[in-house]
């Protein structure tokens, strides 16, 4: 097969091999060679953050990541995450039609591991890669804010 | 959208000699921006040479900083030497783009991010940086984020780097390899006004690989600020972006840095303003007289105007936020 590559992806804990061409990127190797829809492709230009996922415990776009670029590393997706924020996104009714909370909640990950926000302003602004076009982004950063251990709230 | 190869390059030696023999092979970073492009028909690679593994990290060197090309910009706002020595530099990476696109875009890759005129992003209209001798569809058209300085005929477009602008206010020097052996590049003679040539964004050769960035030992850490004025308060480009260093001493400024960001065709610093401000008091009125000089020569096109007195109430403000660094807030909400 000419120009095609074999590599390795820890997705979820589940260990895959691939053979794709190095054109394809993450969210497309996760969406349409391994099934997992969950992630979901906004603008497939960076600009909307649906497509983010964690890489080695880092959340990225994976619109603008080459799958072989990421050959041997742990990636987590929505189908691989159990995390109270799941919980709190419906308590505060942090989302309309759904489309960017994957993203959303991925990304919020991260953050919480970045270890950066320490107030309700910070919050948001390191959550701005993340837009939501139906507007609930309040409610996100309510629910955050909820799992956020040690945050005010203002 | 092309096929291309991809290779990921073991040692800097092995990325330059693959990348020169080929015209079409470039160096991939992050991707933020080369794939992006890739995507928009803009480019067509033959080869990607990745290069993210080439990290160095952060080392003190005798006499400042030396940050690796090859690290991240989240990596680099969030180090502490980077924090406690060069807080502009932190708040400048800090105000771009968004917290995914910085852990993935490098500090290479920042330097060599292309333009976002919406022209040169749209292959079916003109544009001389794309197709040279086309033509600018810029300089007729909507050209709200267009340059007002160092614009030539040929084009208007301006460099969108918040990172940079810091680089710019700091001095900062760039190390590069090529095949042709290894050179330091001071920050202002790296990137180019657009001239004759606006398909050259910068002076670096094809073969060549920035290596490592190095920050001088004065890092304006007790006054700085960096203000950034966009459409939206977070994950936008400036329209106008300002970088501010000052050395203060009973009152009198001893040393001044200002750059610009969002209005030229690379961040925008003039020596005779920042002199000017030497033996000064840090008042309003002086960095209002600072902000004339530097806007001196200005030009507007039908939609951005707007940007001149911008640039210069901006200067104006930001210096005097840099005598209180902690009114700088997040995103570009009202100083405190
Ligand atoms: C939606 C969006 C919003 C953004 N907003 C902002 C913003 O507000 N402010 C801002 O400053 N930026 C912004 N950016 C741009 C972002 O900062 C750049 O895309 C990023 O810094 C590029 O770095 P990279 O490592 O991803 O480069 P890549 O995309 O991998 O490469 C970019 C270019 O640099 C070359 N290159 C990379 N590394 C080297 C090296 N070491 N030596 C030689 N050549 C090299 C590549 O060949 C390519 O030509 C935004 C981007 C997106 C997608
Ligand atoms: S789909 Fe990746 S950022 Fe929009
Ligand atoms: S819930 Fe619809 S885009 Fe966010």
């Amino acid at each position: 097969m000419e120009n095609f590559r074999q590599i390795n992806l820890l997705v979820n804990k589940q260990p895959y091999t691939l053979a794709i061409k190095p054109y394809v990127s993450l969210l497309d190797a996760l969406r349409d060679y391994l099934d997992l829809t969950g992630t979901k492709k906004g603008c497939d230009h960076g600009q909307c953050g649906a497509c983010t996922v964690l890489v080695n415990g880092n959340r990225v776009l994976s619109c603008i990541t080459l799958a072989v670029m990421k050959d041997g590393a742990e990636i987590t997706t929505i189908e691989g995450i159990d995390h109270p924020l799941q919980n709190t996104f419906i308590e505060h009714d942090a989302f309309q039609c759904g489309y960017c909370t994957p993203g959303q909640i991925c990304s919020a990950i991260g953050m919480l591991r970045e270890g950066k926000a320490h107030s309700r302003a910070e919050v948001a602004e390191l959550m701005s890669g993340n837009l939501c076009r139906c507007g609930a982004s309040m409610q996100i950063i309510d629910a955050i804010m909820e799992v956020k251990s040690g945050g005010s709230n203002e | 959208m092309n096929d291309f190869n991809y290779h990921k390059a073991a040692t800097i030696d092995e990325a330059v000699n693959v990348v020169n023999e080929n015209p079409r092979a470039a160096y991939l970073a992050g991707g933020t921006n080369i794939i992006d492009l890739w995507k928009y028909n803009i480019i067509s690679p033959e080869l990607l040479m990745d290069v993210n593994q080439l990290g160095e990290g952060i080392i003190e060197t005798s006499d400042g900083i030396r940050l690796s090309a090859f690290i991240t910009n989240s990596a680099t706002a969030w180090h502490p030497l980077i924090e406690e020595r060069y807080p502009l530099l932190s708040k400048a990476i800090l105000a771009g783009a968004s917290a995914q696109i910085r852990n993935m875009a490098t500090n290479g890759g920042n330097l060599l991010q292309r333009t976002r005129c919406y022209y040169f992003y749209d292959p079916n209209v003109p544009c001389n940086k794309r197709e040279p001798g086309s033509g600018c569809s810029a300089k007729e058209g909507y050209n709200r984020i267009h340059a007002i300085l160092g614009a030539s005929e040929q084009c208007i477009a301006v460099f969108p780097s918040d990172m940079c602008v810091a680089l710019a206010a700091l001095g900062a020097v760039l190390n590069v390899s090529g095949s042709a052996g290894n050179r330091s590049i001071s920050f202002n003679d790296f990137h180019r006004l657009p001239g004759d040539t606006p398909q050259l964004d910068n002076n670096l050769l094809h073969d060549e690989i920035i290596t490592s960035i190095d920050l001088p030992s004065k890092g304006f850490a007790t006054n700085y600020s960096y203000l950034k004025l966009r459409d939206r308060h977070s994950y936008a480009f400036a329209l106008v972006s300002v970088a501010t260093g000052l050395d203060l001493e009973d009152n009198i400024i001893k040393e001044a840095r200002i750059a610009l960001g969002g209005v030229a065709h690379k961040p925008w610093r003039v020596i005779a303003a920042e002199e000017y401000l030497v033996g000064k008091a840090p008042t309003a009125e002086n960095f209002a007289i600072a902000a004339e000089i530097i806007l001196q020569g200005a030009i507007s096109f039908k939609y951005n105007a707007f940007k001149i007195e911008l640039s210069k109430r901006a200067i104006v403000r930001n210096c005097l936020m840099a005598l209180d660094p902690s009114s700088q807030l997040p995103g570009s909400q009202p100083s405190a």
